[in-house]
């Protein structure tokens, strides 16, 4: 200060001799929020003069000359930046400054809600220190955490996540601000994504975030790179996990380097190896896995405009349980009444067929741009081509190949546009045009799964949201899409007809084959969706959230052009090429209480969806290979209604503890309930954590799950030729309540004055206790996974 | 909507630019490999007689027309017939004999025979595979006395071998599973 006030006089003094009386009044601002930014320094270098800004952010330097000067402007808070000033007369200027991001210290409390995506709807955020203790699980299992979100599995590698009762197509998946486009339509199809290549996930439960899609009709996750910091740092973490169940383990690494001037760069790469898992009294034969991911970007980030460029590289090798690969009806009656997996070997790092191999590439580049007036304008090009290879039990020569092979190709180019029309009004809008490309390689000689197609896409939205006061937003958008599908696809003669396509879609053939005829269906769909919602803050601690979404969905090329057997399911599944887009009216109340030591937030909804796709049973075809179920898809009208509940409190300052509830339950139109609801759960934790002691970590997690009581009934009848009687294949009871206790512990180890090492024990199913979980479609074949002790460790440098 | 199309096809067409193999080719046709059209079982009695043949048939594989099961006549009381089976994949052209990669694979393979409803009649392997297991490509039944019900003929990929000549025993997958309605007179 001083110092500072000498040079003052010094160069008061020195700088005379000139005609100098020319006056620079400068205004400092926020870059992001325009505040004003007081107690900035400011120095000009040829004169070293000084000055502060007051506490409006102004600042105010006279008797300058005609001339050029430099002005190097400091903030605490802020990056130093040096500015140049041309004094011909007296000049008023704003000199904006961006906030430093201090990444390495964020701090963010589990399962706190933040208003980012959308304002009227809370939304559920899992922060990076829950993805490390997570590092070497898949996406689904890590959602699982968030309350109202439960997996779908295919065993416990193939993890697909649950919004409400919905799932794959009806949840988009955004990478990056990259929509994926991973095939996420089949119930065996999980997201492929490394979790590890995230710094943050969010959960939006429902169609509103209308800037990302508008047909999540269950909802949207948000994975979110590490936001890097413009400053001069290098910075990296490792994480090392291994596991008991599966005899495997991961290692993850990142590093980033960035610059004061705004270039950055960031790599990540990850590695996990498992064999076969274990249930509690017997190994899962064929259920390991291989998975590598990596991931780049750099770019650079200034405060008005920036620019990325992002790839991502994700390869998996799943195993599927062998005793999972069944023939016709009678198989599946021995399967299910042998109370464990038919097929039982040694434990093996090999992963046999069945089994899936998929590769995930994404690469995109964005940039932006902000305008004093306009806003902040973003633009995006992202390329994705997704391989899926299903191998299945096979004979003679094509025993080595796949199934299934399927290359789906997907571009998009989008602009953005976030305005600030107001102090109180933003206004979000964008246009999107994409185009995809399925290819299904004929060489597997099996007829294609999913058709040969090119889909294109065009989206265009616009959400706003106004403070009408301090205490209450509103928000509302709209969205309209339009899709054109173009397909190639070969129907069995026999199918063709006995649907009645023969007469109805007769203009549809564009070559007989005798026992196929090929088709070219032509299918658009023009869909509108929006949302309505206010957020009303009592006060500080009482919060309520209202949104009316309105969701409208495409059917997806599964639900379209299904017609053959699905393996892993032993059933026959027909699609149907006369759907029409799915609409989702869901409404959705949070109230929030958060004190220092007690947080509430209870979010009952209602989801009316017309037009519902679901797949169901309606008859067993006979086949030379046996009886087969067959199930095609239908479309009705269902209503979905359910609450999710989080609780924490803290009990000292050492001791807190945390309750989640959730469930849902869904009707058609005919006030049967829906197959595959997630049952009722309830899990509670207990965590003591000591600051002191090296930030150790001790936590004991209940997870109760219930018995789904609600149940379509889709139990049929098969001819036994050995005992000349028929017997019920069960295929709809749901397995009974389980109970699972889990522990985590951890530990801060400092290395030196930069490193810090975390050392974490955890075990799952600590009383290695035998269940089944409805929403697993092995659970007909095997139980689930038995304990699992698992070694963590994790170094920051 | 005629204008949505054009307009979303104008905006993708650059994106469709990117993309290097766009032909208009149509698609080339899969015809199964691996299906199994058609099973016929040839039972020429030991001495004179006339043979049966029992077929079943199902040309759109897993489409929704059920197979077509004939049998062409009744068994004799009291006589022994040698089987002989043949496997075909009809639905290419020619008509691919499967009956020779069961052969190859006889080890990964197994028929089993299983008389049910009150048909007298005994089955028994005549073949080996190269562990000494039975597998069913050829084999014989005998006709005790004058009797009806079915004759069900499964053929089990990669079952437990030896067995115990059960089926539930054999584990696997089913690849056939046919049902003959049999009279013995």
């Amino acid at each position: 200060m001083r110092i500072y006030l000498l040079l003052l006089l010094l160069s008061s003094i020195v700088s005379h001799s000139q005609n100098c009386d020319l006056t620079l009044t400068g205004h400092i601002e926020d870059l992001h929020d325009n505040s004003k930014l007081a107690g900035a320094t400011i120095i000009i270098k040829e004169t070293q003069q000084a000055a502060y800004s007051d506490l409006e952010g102004v600042f105010t330097f006279k008797n300058l000359c005609n001339a050029n000067y430099t002005l190097t402007i400091a903030h605490p808070e802020c990056l130093t930046l040096e500015f140049e000033v041309k004094m011909t007369k007296n000049i008023t200027k704003t000199f904006k400054l961006e906030h430093h991001y201090e990444e390495l210290n964020e701090v963010i409390v589990e399962g706190t809600a933040e208003l980012q995506t959308t304002e009227s709807l809370a939304e559920s955020k899992i922060n990076e220190a829950t993805i490390e203790d997570n590092s070497s699980k898949t996406l689904g299992d890590l959602l699982d955490r968030v309350s109202g979100v439960s997996t779908l599995n295919t065993g416990n590698t193939i993890v697909k996540p649950v919004i409400n009762g919905l799932h794959s197509s009806r949840v988009t998946v955004m990478n990056n601000g990259v929509r994926m486009e991973d095939q996420e339509w089949g119930i065996e199809h999980a997201p492929n994504i490394d979790v590890n290549s995230a710094s943050s996930i969010k959960v939006v439960k429902s169609a509103a975030a209308l800037q990302y899609s508008g047909d999540a009709i269950g909802g949207v996750v948000i994975v979110e790179p590490n936001r890097i910091p413009v400053k001069d740092t290098l910075y990296g973490k490792t994480i090392m996990n291994a596991q008991s169940n599966g005899r495997g383990g991961s290692i993850s690494s990142r590093l980033t380097k960035s610059y004061a001037k705004g270039w950055f760069a960031s790599v990540n790469g990850t590695i996990k190896r498992y064999g076969d898992f274990k249930a509690p009294d017997y190994i899962l034969s064929n259920t390991g896995a291989y998975e590598r991911g990596a991931s780049a970007r750099f770019g650079i980030n200034r405060f008005s405009s920036g620019l990325e460029a992002y790839y991502s590289y994700y390869r998996n090798t799943l195993g599927i349980l062998r005793a999972s690969h069944i023939g016709g009806a009678q198989d599946q009656l021995t399967a299910i009444n042998s109370g464990q997996p038919t097929i039982i070997r040694d434990f093996t790092y090999d992963i046999d067929r069945p089994r899936q191999e998929i590769t995930h590439h994404l690469a995109t580049l964005k940039g932006f741009r902000k305008f004093e007036k306009l806003g902040k304008l973003s633009f995006r090009y992202e390329f994705q081509q997704n391989n899926r290879l299903e191998f299945d039990i096979r004979r003679g020569d094509d025993a080595n190949k796949a199934s299934i092979d399927l290359e789906l190709t997907t571009q998009a180019i989008a602009l953005d546009l976030d305005s600030k029309l107001s102090d109180q009004i933003n206004l979000k809008t964008g246009v999107l045009a994409r185009y995809q490309k399925n290819f299904a390689d004929p060489n597997t000689g099996v007829r294609r799964l999913i058709p040969d197609y090119d889909k294109y896409d065009l989206g265009i939205y616009g959400v706003t949201d106004i403070e009408l006061n301090s205490k209450l937003t509103l928000e509302a958008g709209l969205r309209i899409d339009y899709s054109l599908i173009d397909a190639l696809k070969f129907y069995r003669t026999s199918f063709w007809e006995s649907r009645n396509y023969d007469v109805l879609f007769a203009d549809l053939v564009i070559e007989d084959l005798g026992t196929q005829v090929l088709t070219n269906p032509e299918l658009d769909f023009l869909n509108f969706s929006g949302t309505l919602g206010t957020k009303y803050s009592f006060n500080s601690k009482n919060k309520l959230f209202f949104n009316i979404s309105l969701g409208t969905r495409t059917p997806n090329p599964s639900e379209l052009f299904s017609e053959g057997l699905h393996h892993s399911a032993s059933r026959i599944e027909l699609g149907d090429l006369r759907f029409e887009a799915e609409k989702a009216y869901k409404l959705s109340l949070t109230y929030q209480f958060n004190s220092d030591r007690f947080g509430l937030s209870i979010n009952p909804y209602l989801n009316f969806i017309n037009d519902f796709i679901l797949i169901e049973p309606t008859e067993v075809q006979q086949t030379i290979r046996g009886n087969f179920q067959v199930w095609e898809y239908m479309q009705t009208d269902a209503v979905f209604t359910g609450i999710d509940i989080d609780a924490s409190y803290k009990l000292s300052e050492r001791l807190s503890y945390s309750s989640q509830f959730a469930i849902v339950k869904a009707y058609d139109e005919n006030d049967e309930p829906i197959i595959s609801m997630p049952p009722a759960n309830f899990r509670n934790e207990i965590v003591y954590q000591n600051t002191n002691l090296n930030n150790l970590m001790f936590s004991l997690e209940s997870q109760y799950v219930f018995r789904q009581n609600e149940f379509p009934d889709n139990n049929f009848d098969i001819f036994i030729p050995t005992t000349g009687v028929n017997e019920t294949v069960d295929v709809s009871t749901p397995p009974d309540a389980y109970h699972l206790i889990n522990f985590r512990s951890s530990y801060d180890i400092a290395i030196n004055s930069k490193s810090t090492l975390v050392a974490g024990l955890t075990v799952t199913n600590l009383f290695n206790t035998s269940y089944r979980d409805y929403l697993n479609s092995l659970r007909f074949y095997a139980d689930d996974l038995g304990r699992n002790i698992l070694l963590n460790l994790k170094i920051n440098y | 909507m005629k204008n949505f199309k054009l307009l979303t096809v104008l905006f993708a067409a650059s994106l469709v630019l990117f993309s290097c193999s766009n032909d208009d080719d149509n698609p080339a046709p899969v015809n199964e490999e691996e299906v199994i059209t058609t099973m016929t079982a040839v039972l020429t009695p030991v001495g004179s007689g006339t043979a049966v043949t029992l077929q079943t048939r199902d040309l759109d594989g897993d489409g929704p027309n059920a197979p077509v099961v004939t049998v062409s006549g009744n068994l004799v009381a009291g006589t022994t017939y040698n089987g002989v089976m043949t496997l075909l994949n009809e639905t290419e052209d020619p008509a691919e004999n499967v009956t020779l990669e069961i052969q190859d694979e006889d080890e990964e393979h197994q028929f089993f025979f299983i008389a049910g409803g009150g048909l007298d009649v005994t089955t028994a392997y005549s073949d080996q595979d190269a562990d000494g297991n039975p597998v069913g490509l050829s084999f014989t039944v005998t006709a005790n006395t004058a009797s009806t019900g079915t004759m069900t003929i499964t053929l089990r990929h990669e079952p437990t071998k030896p067995n115990d000549g059960t089926l539930a025993g054999a584990g696997g997958e089913t690849d056939i599973d046919a049902t003959f309605d049999i009279t013995v007179q």
